[in-house]
């Protein structure tokens, strides 16, 4: 379980982040979603630490991470894995080396080992015989699986993943989803997701974090979601007119 | 940002470049990686140029000795060696690594940098300056003077095929004044040099990529600030090693 409390961040004059409280709960698909700019990425860098919040602190399953010196931080940050939106897999590494990198840095398993584990990961997200090639070689849903498989190398407890979806054709979209929950519900990790794509939203969103103007809008299940009839969350969700037209006939 | 706060962020990332590594066999293996990308693709042009700069200097101070009339040809070899080993070897190496390596670097960093690599990097628990900057650094300082020496060489080489190939000198006048007036203090000179040039070469694109933000566009920005302030700072400091380190009484 991840809680942050109250965080706020600004860059400059502009304030990002104005004091967002959530909990993102254990084997869960914990989805932040918002406009593009709400402040998604800034709120999920600003949980793993890569932005510094102004205030608030962030508790990973009690321990605050907010007030840890560099030496524990790092410690936390093997049990946390993160895709990123473009998969940031390192171009001048294969598949194989970008996935071992983790292993080669923070263990000490033997080469046999690592290359088992990164077989292991590779099946796990459907990229077997991929070992050799480059990132440039990959398509861009090729790369969030192989980012996927990096991420989870350490068997993370806590798994970030910001906009998986974005830059996919919806159907590679649900696989990623697909995999993303599965990989979650069996590692009973802590996951949070970023999305503004509605598809991942009905799909595997457990729970849901929407973000409006840089505070905490609403927060619920998908299921709970689909009740909603005004305001900003369903301005959101029902981005069109047409869509709007569809929902208010379908509550007739 | 100001001027104060780049020179502090600078410092900050240099003294960060040098913190104790993770796991010793990683660093070392980028290490090596890094001097080959250097090294092995600055070699060529290095070659080149330098064999045509040592020819050049031959046949122009020849010329101009020929004219005045008062000086034996065989002092050609170690005007050469001279003008090779304290100016132009290490000046013409290391504003050519600039352009090359340098935007190399900006580039390389800068777009790891906006791709989220960096991220992903610290995110693992990678202490990314120490990591990626640390060794380009010291591949530098171990690769630059390796570079500066062989155009040294090359250059002589190409004066000597310059000045014979122009009738300005014979071989054997050439290697009396090669082997006249050696000092070591210029040899020393050179090194002290050499170790200067590498370490700006290698840290101000580094300081220019790893803080990119923004986009594409950036990236190119960063790089081409990299290579013209990486120029300058070298040719300032050459200005400031002749001056103080070679007196003026002919040593
Ligand atoms: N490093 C930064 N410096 C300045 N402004 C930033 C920075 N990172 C994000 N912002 C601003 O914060 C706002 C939220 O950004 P972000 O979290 O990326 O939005 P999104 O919800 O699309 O992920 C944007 O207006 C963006 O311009
Ligand atoms: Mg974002």
């Amino acid at each position: 379980m991840i809680e942050i409390k109250n965080i706020t961040k600004s860059f400059g004059e502009q304030s990002v982040l104005k004091g967002i409280t959530a909990t993102f709960m254990e084997g869960k698909c914990n989805l932040v979603i918002g406009k593009s700019g709400s402040g998604k990425t800034v709120t999920l860098k600003a949980m793993v630490g890569l932005v510094e919040p102004d205030e608030g602190d962030v508790l990973y399953d009690g321990r605050s991470f907010t007030n840890m010196n560099f030496k524990e931080r790092k410690s936390i940050r093997r049990e946390i894995g993160m895709l990123f939106q473009g998969g940031a897999l390192f171009d001048s590494l294969t598949v194989e080396e970008n996935i071992r990198f983790p292993l080669d840095m923070f263990t000490t398993m033997s080469l046999a080992e690592k290359v088992d584990r990164v077989n292991f990961c590779l099946n796990r997200v459907n990229m077997i015989n991929t070992n050799r090639k480059f990132p440039g070689e990959l398509s861009g849903g090729m790369k969030k699986r192989v980012g996927i498989a990096r991420a989870i190398v350490l068997n993370p407890k806590y798994l970030f993943c910001d906009e998986p979806n974005s830059g996919l054709d919806p159907k590679t979209s649900i696989v990623i989803d697909d995999l993303i929950k599965h990989i979650t519900e069996e590692y009973q990790m802590t996951t949070v997701i970023n999305t503004h794509d509605m598809n991942s939203v009905m799909g595997i969103g457990d729970h849901v974090v929407f973000l409006h103007e840089g505070l905490k809008y609403w927060e619920g299940s998908h299921k709970e979601i689909m009740q909603i009839t005004d305001g900003e969350l369903f301005d959101f969700i029902f981005a069109s007119d047409f869509l709007k037209d569809l929902r208010r006939k379908a509550t007739l | 940002m100001t001027f104060l706060e780049e020179i502090g962020g600078y410092l900050i990332m240099i003294r960060h470049a040098f913190s104790k590594p993770e796991k010793t066999a990683m660093y070392s293996k980028e290490t090596f990686r890094q001097m080959a990308d250097i090294g092995v693709g600055s070699l060529p042009i290095i070659a080149i140029i330098s064999t045509f700069i040592g020819a050049v200097t031959a046949v122009q101070f020849s010329y101009q000795l020929k004219s005045i009339g008062l000086v034996p040809m065989w002092w050609m070899g170690s005007i050469v060696r001279k003008g090779l080993i304290l100016e132009l070897a290490p000046t013409i190496t290391a504003l050519l690594l600039a352009g090359k390596v340098g935007s190399n670097i900006a580039t390389e960093l800068g777009s790891m940098r906006i791709s989220e690599q960096i991220d992903a990097y610290e995110i693992m628990g990678v202490n990314t300056r120490s990591y990626l900057v640390g060794p380009k650094i010291l591949a530098a300082l171990v690769v630059v003077p390796m570079l500066i020496v062989i155009a040294v060489a090359l250059g002589i080489l190409g004066g000597w095929a310059g000045g014979v190939l122009g009738h300005f000198f014979t071989t054997a006048e050439y290697v009396r004044g090669l082997q006249d007036n050696m000092k070591s203090w210029d040899v020393v000179v050179m090194f002290i040099k050499c170790f200067f040039f590498a370490f700006i070469i290698a840290s101000v694109p580094c300081y220019k990529g790893y803080t990119v933000s923004g986009g594409a566009l950036e990236i190119g920005r960063a790089s081409t600030q990299a290579v013209v302030l990486t120029s300058i700072f070298l040719i300032i400091v050459n200005f400031f090693i002749a001056f103080f380190l070679l007196d003026s009484s002919g040593g």
